[in-house]
């Protein structure tokens, strides 16, 4: 398939992996951000056809592992009101809150749809005036401005039976509270193409310039990651830290400019909470004053959560790249996909269930 | 520790054991096996239950039947490439092929919703009696309920199939051996995506249909080129994957399967890649894996490449003896990985 089979091409896959193979000299730590790059990473066991000095960590772009405890509770909360329609992406249904599941709230009885598009919940917001619908808008920058589209359009019609429960997050204010740690190992990092779809290269441009560290915005496949890394080699073994785009073929250096419009037009930047990793300051959105209607939390007078995670989790090391699944003692035995204690785990692009799904036979579990 | 709750939460633990039944306990992943292990087997057990095959074998006055019964609860009705009567036929047929018998009676049982459009049942009917008859079988008894308007989804089918097993064939997952050959009757992934792009709130179209079949022709064939076939399945919910991790884990043997061998078609592909779906995932209905002894792999791939089910079969992986009880997979880049099985559905990714 174009666009696909050209980026799956194993000659020119370890072409690249021989190049970088060849040019690293020394130990390097670097960074995919993105889930749905671990997942690749895992998929085709790219790691395995790198030098062994060279390692990858996995960082939080998850977005569904990311999404707090809290809003899961809330979500099942407002799913089991009877006048509710809760309207999700599907793989937020299987994330366990504190003591229940959206699955389980359905199979109670609770009205819960999977929708591929946010719009859909403005279609059931229309078609079901006797119903209040309630999308649960999570996501990165990827899915923002799709997300703020359905609140958009339901205050153009004047819909008054749809309300979000929002949890964004964003990427930049992630890596610069990795990087401003003092136990950061990281020394360069793959950013996420969809997210730079939306996004563009330039918010990237301050972190290069404020940590001297080198910044590849990097695609999806296999020949997109083995490229991605080879442009980090080579600045890092030249000294060198800019910042560069591996993913032309989807991202500019501005982004989508209607889509950042629409994004702050509807949303604007708050202090986020992100699962395993606590709150990280101006990391989120949350909706504008002038959609304060369409805010599940003020709607349904929500109050403030707070959850602890499980003390034996060792999601926030894994999130920050300190430590690899497999270091935690409860991998694969008392957590597990079906049994997850942490973000990491609970959904397939996160770096623990990555490992589970595609490692299990080299490691011992 | 929580503050402001709203739910009285306390610090999370894990969550308690199922206590309600869940739709993926449905889904022919691990809370199905689940559920079959835990609830079914301690309570019916018996030898021939305990084989845990698509069919039982049971003898009767020394002539060995195959018997088995399924249900068809599919959205939408009508699908290309078939409709849930078609379906109900192919997939209970082909659940006696698998067991090597020669199909002969169905029953079919109906429960159908206050309010179902009498056109509909007549249509999905006679599409039943054209299926039977193209397969050879008789749909010989049947019941009918009828459920008050919004305590059923439209039409539920029930069909149990019983035929005969000939003398000399032995065919169950637990008999999978290492240097075993795995093989594949066609493409995989049809079924699944042409039922998923007829939904509703998925707005794209495709021309793929559905390859829904009655396979028991192609598994006499196959059977016809050698006696060495260890084991035979359909890969249907859960699909590819889940089959072949229940033949490893019932034959205490690894699976090695090579990705390159495996075909799915581009559109297949193209639907999979845009909702976030594995392939080896997504559900069949007229294709069949056969585990088969090293030397007869070759006559047997002829057969089926000889049959019009099995022209593009191919010889996907091998049986080995290390990583029991798991699938693994030599990528495309040589790499190796798990293919493991699902917990439930396959669920649409966020991006």
């Amino acid at each position: 398939m174009k666009y696909l089979d050209e980026y799956r091409e194993e000659h020119i896959a370890k072409a690249l992996a021989a190049e970088i193979n060849q040019r690293t000299t020394q130990p390097w730590v670097l960074m995919e951000i993105c889930g749905g790059q671990t997942h690749t990473i895992m998929r085709y066991g790219l790691d395995d056809l790198l030098p062994a000095n060279l390692e990858l960590v996995h960082g939080p772009g998850c977005p569904v592992c990311v999404t707090p405890l809290e809003t899961i509770d809330k979500a099942i909360e407002l799913a089991a009101r009877p006048d509710v329609i809760l309207v999700s992406y599907g793989d937020m249904l299987r994330v366990p809150g504190s003591r229940s599941d959206l699955f389980r709230a359905k199979a109670q009885g609770a009205d819960v749809r999977i929708t591929y598009s946010p719009m859909e919940a403005v279609t059931i917001a229309r078609s079901r005036p006797d119903r209040k619908i309630v999308f649960l808008a999570i996501g990165f920058e990827t899915t923002a401005p799709a997300n703020a589209m359905a609140a958009w359009q339901a205050k153009r019609e004047g819909l008054t039976n749809l309300s979000l429960l929002v949890s964004h997050v964003l990427v930049p204010p992630a890596i610069r509270a990795l990087m401003a740690s003092s136990s950061n190992r990281v020394q360069g990092f793959i950013a996420p193409g969809h997210v730079c779809t939306i996004m563009g290269c330039s918010e990237y441009d301050s972190l290069v310039q404020d940590f001297q560290v080198p910044i590849v915005v990097g695609g999806f496949e296999p020949v997109d990651l083995f490229q991605s890394v080879l442009m980090l080699v080579k600045q890092l073994e030249a000294g060198e830290a800019k910042l560069e785009n591996q993913y032309v073929r989807s991202v500019s250096y501005q982004g989508n400019l209607p889509a950042q419009k629409i994004m702050t037009d509807v949303f604007e930047i708050a202090d986020q909470k992100w699962r395993g990793l606590g709150v990280i300051p101006q990391s989120g959105l949350r909706l504008r004053k002038e959609y304060a209607s369409y805010d599940a939390n003020l709607k349904f007078e929500l109050q403030e959560l707070c959850v602890d995670e499980p003390a034996e989790c060792i999601s926030a090391q894994v999130l920050q790249g300190l430590k690899k699944p497999t270091d935690c003692p409860v991998f694969g035995m008392r957590c597990t996909p079906e049994n997850p204690l942490g973000a990491p785990m609970v959904s397939s692009e996160g770096a623990c269930a990555a490992y589970y799904h595609y490692r299990r036979h080299s490691v011992a579990v | 520790m929580s503050t402001n709750t709203i739910l009285d939460l306390a610090c999370p633990t894990p969550l308690p054991a199922r206590d309600t039944i869940l739709l993926g306990h449905g889904s022919g992943g691990k809370l199905s096996a689940a559920l079959v292990r835990d609830i079914f087997l301690p309570a019916l057990s018996n030898p021939a239950l305990a084989r845990l095959d698509d069919q039982a074998i049971v003898q009767i006055n020394g002539q060995r039947l195959a018997m088995t019964t399924d249900s068809f609860v599919v959205k939408p009705l009508f699908f290309p490439g078939g409709d849930i009567g078609s379906l109900a036929v192919h997939g209970t047929v082909n659940d006696l092929a698998m067991g090597g018998a020669v199909p002969l009676f169905l029953s079919a049982a109906f429960i159908i919703e206050e309010g179902f459009p009498m056109e509909q049942l007549r249509r999905i009917v006679n599409s039943m009696h054209e299926a039977a008859k193209a397969a050879g079988v008789e749909i010989v008894t049947g019941d009918t309920k009828v459920v008050e308007k919004g305590k059923g989804d439209g039409l539920f089918i029930n069909t149990t199939g019983i035929g005969t097993v000939p003398a000399g064939v032995e065919l169950s997952a637990d008999r999978a051996q290492p240097g075993d050959k795995v093989l594949l009757s066609g493409t995989i992934g049809d079924h699944g995506i042409a039922i998923l792009a007829q939904r509703e709130g998925l707005e794209f179209e495709t021309t793929i249909e559905s390859d829904s079949a009655a396979l028991h022709t192609l598994v006499a064939a196959m059977l016809a080129a050698s006696a060495e076939i260890r084991c035979m399945r359909d890969p249907t919910r859960g699909g590819v994957s889940s089959t072949l991790n229940e033949i490893a884990q019932q034959s205490h043997v690894g699976i090695e399967l090579q990705e390159s061998a495996i075909r799915v078609r581009e559109q297949v592909c193209g639907a999979c890649e845009l909702l976030g779906l594995d392939p080896l995932y997504v559900a069949n209905e007229g294709r069949l894996i056969a585990i088969v002894a090293p030397d007869a792999a070759d006559a047997v791939l002829h057969a089926m490449k000889a049959h019009p089910l099995g022209v593009s079969a191919t010889i996907i992986g091998t049986v080995t003896d290390v990583h029991s009880g798991l699938v693994t997979m030599r990528t495309s880049l040589g790499t190796s990985r798990v293919v493991d099985m699902l917990a439930g559905d396959q669920l649409p990714r966020i991006c």
